[in-house]
């Protein structure tokens, strides 16, 4: 073919590049192999939860207040009492959190100079790297007795509060972190017009950064309590493992993630209903942080789109 | 007050200005000298080292729309928002000189600045409304200044005198994203003239608009101009030309030995007719004719 004015024909210079297709078949690999065990992981999940499922009415399951999975009376594998341990050590732990991570997220976004802000912000960080064993050991050796130094022997030695309020340090990066992202991300152009009809700082924060980043401030708060309803080191060690419906911080209790805990930790034979149930509130938990995992996400996304 | 500030009434010529032109005929015939709002003497702006405006002596005039132009990076903007002390906002920024506001030092130990801006207004380059509905965008001003006001009333009173009103009307709950360009811009305008202040600073208002929604502000202007005083930064200088009674115009200086650290000048201020057909410096000439800028 006669060259033209641009050289050599660019036809048939297509050649295929062997080391890129390796690399990418190779990336591509890596993709697929994460979302396939994930996909493995829930199957299994759910697989071995369906035969408990079949020995015990979900109503059962469900509404029952007796937790009593080592027994073999079919009438105590009401999770409610479970249910209730989670939700009273989470909702303990995000009366510490939100405070605490959307303050320091108003702070760090708004109030703190750069050379502040270069500091707080990584050491913020570096306390979502501590291993929750030790935020475990923390809650039992440390926080429990502070708690019954103040509010007396009515707290007992394994306790919702306890783990709550440790759980709840836990997840202040996690809240104020993403909080704070989405504050950063509103557009100085908003702060600077509410400064430009007078309003002070405090005006600038509350009444216009924080509704206009609220979207993401929700999704830090989801991803938080998220967090906390999966955590189990910290409850495994310092909550106690007596599954009860109460709302008294200061008891004992058992979490969803405690049982299975306990349960893996036990000796249950394989095939029984007790091994069972482990998958069966395995499945539930499941559920639960994937839910508000999603809702979260949905959160993010919207307030991305509004700028 | 107000008498030691028209004592102090100058020609309107900027101060390096001297010589030939000083003494300009009036164009604009006005009856009484006008009221001295602003009185800036030796004004200049750093950000951290960098000098980014300097020297800038000028009389901003009450009832007056001001013009000031200028290439970009003449600090023309930087300049704009030492009048409401926006600049504090700024950690790196420095403001030297004097600036009076009614005679009294803006940049005094006791001034606060939330205070200041309540007086002085500002537009700015982007229509930048709250994420909030067209009604709470007016209300938010009244409601952080904690103003006695029947709101309803100011809502509409100051949409009306922003010429929004009959568009929104029936859609003051809708949120203020819904509006076009055009529109945001004119709510913005209202949103600052809801707080009522003395003094409203535009910076570069219609730059991002169209030439029919730029007019429509324009207009606004010159109604607006019956009780704001106005100080205006405007690329564009047709528009300057259009709607301003006086013209500042800047322009960059290579500084000193850091030459690449440019700094905006004061090269001479006016009335607008005498900026534009008449100009005592010839880099306002070369700027105003497009031979430069």
């Amino acid at each position: 073919m006669a060259a033209h004015a641009g050289g050599e024909s660019l036809l048939r210079t297509v050649r295929p590049r062997r080391g890129e297709q390796a690399i990418v078949l190779t990336l591509k690999a890596c993709g697929a192999i994460s979302i396939l065990t994930t996909v493995g992981i829930v199957a299994m999940l759910f697989a071995e939860a369906a035969p408990f499922f079949r020995q015990i009415d979900p109503r059962t399951f469900f509404l029952g207040t007796t937790w009593q999975p080592f027994g073999s009376d079919p009438n105590n594998f009401g999770v409610l009492p479970l249910i209730n341990g989670t939700m009273l050590v989470t909702l303990v732990a995000m009366v510490v959190a939100v405070p605490l991570g959307l303050g320091a997220a108003m702070y760090l976004s708004d109030y703190a100079s750069q050379r502040v802000r270069a500091v707080l912000k990584p050491t913020l960080e570096v306390l979502a790297g501590i291993p929750t064993i030790v935020l475990g050991l923390f809650a039992l050796t440390f926080v429990t007795p502070v708690l019954r130094a103040v509010f007396g022997t009515d707290v007992q030695i394994f306790n919702a509060a306890s783990a709550g309020i440790v759980m709840g340090i836990m997840i202040i990066p996690t809240i104020a972190s993403v909080a704070e992202d989405s504050m950063t991300a509103v557009p100085s152009g908003l702060r600077e017009s509410a400064y430009g009809l007078g309003s002070t700082r405090r005006q600038v924060v509350l009444k216009v950064v924080f509704p206009a980043a609220l979207s993401g401030i929700v999704a830090a708060v989801l991803l938080g309590f998220g967090r906390a309803i999966g955590e189990t080191m910290i409850v495994a060690i310092a909550a106690g493992n007596l599954p009860t419906i109460t709302a008294n911080p200061f008891s004992q209790i058992q979490t969803m993630t405690a049982y299975i805990v306990q349960a893996v930790g036990g000796e249950t034979p394989r095939g029984t209903l007790s091994y069972q149930s482990i998958f069966a509130v395995g499945a539930l938990l499941f559920l639960l942080t994937f839910t508000l995992n999603v809702a979260a996400q949905r959160f993010v996304r919207r307030f991305r789109e509004v700028y | 007050m107000e008498q030691t500030a028209a004592a102090r009434m100058r020609p309107a010529t900027a101060s390096q200005q001297t010589g030939p032109r000083a003494e300009t005929s009036q164009p604009r015939s006005s009856a009484a000298p006008a009221q001295v709002v602003f009185d800036v003497k030796d004004l200049s702006v750093s950000y951290g080292s960098h000098v980014a405006l300097g020297g800038v002596d000028m009389q901003i005039h009450k009832g007056e729309i001001t013009a000031l132009i200028g290439p970009s990076g003449c600090g023309k903007s930087t300049y704009l928002r030492c009048f409401n002390r926006m600049n504090d906002l700024i950690p790196s920024a420095r403001v030297q000189g004097s600036m009076t506001y009614h005679g009294e030092d803006l940049y005094a130990r006791g001034v606060d600045p939330v205070v200041v801006r309540q007086r002085i207004g500002m537009v700015f380059q982007k229509p930048n409304p709250f994420p909030k509905s067209i009604y709470d965008n007016i209300a938010f001003g009244p409601k952080v200044n904690g103003m006695k006001v029947d709101l309803d009333e100011v809502v509409e009173t100051s949409l009306r005198r922003a010429a929004l009103w009959d568009e929104v009307r029936s859609k003051l709950s809708a949120s203020a994203y819904g509006l076009s360009g055009g529109q945001q811009q004119r709510l913005c305008i209202a949103r600052a003239i809801a707080v009522n202040p003395d003094v409203i600073l535009m910076d570069e208002p219609c730059s991002s608009l169209d030439p029919i929604a730029t007019a429509r502000i324009e207009d606004l202007m010159r109604e607006l101009q019956e009780s704001y005083t106005i100080v205006i930064v405007t690329h564009n200088m047709q528009q300057a030309a259009r709607v301003s009674d006086r013209t500042a115009f800047f322009t960059t200086e290579v500084g000193g030995e850091t030459d690449d650290l440019r700094s905006g000048r004061l090269v001479e201020y006016d009335y607008t007719e005498n900026i534009f057909k008449n100009p005592g410096d010839s880099r306002t000439e070369d700027y105003v004719t497009g031979r430069f800028g």
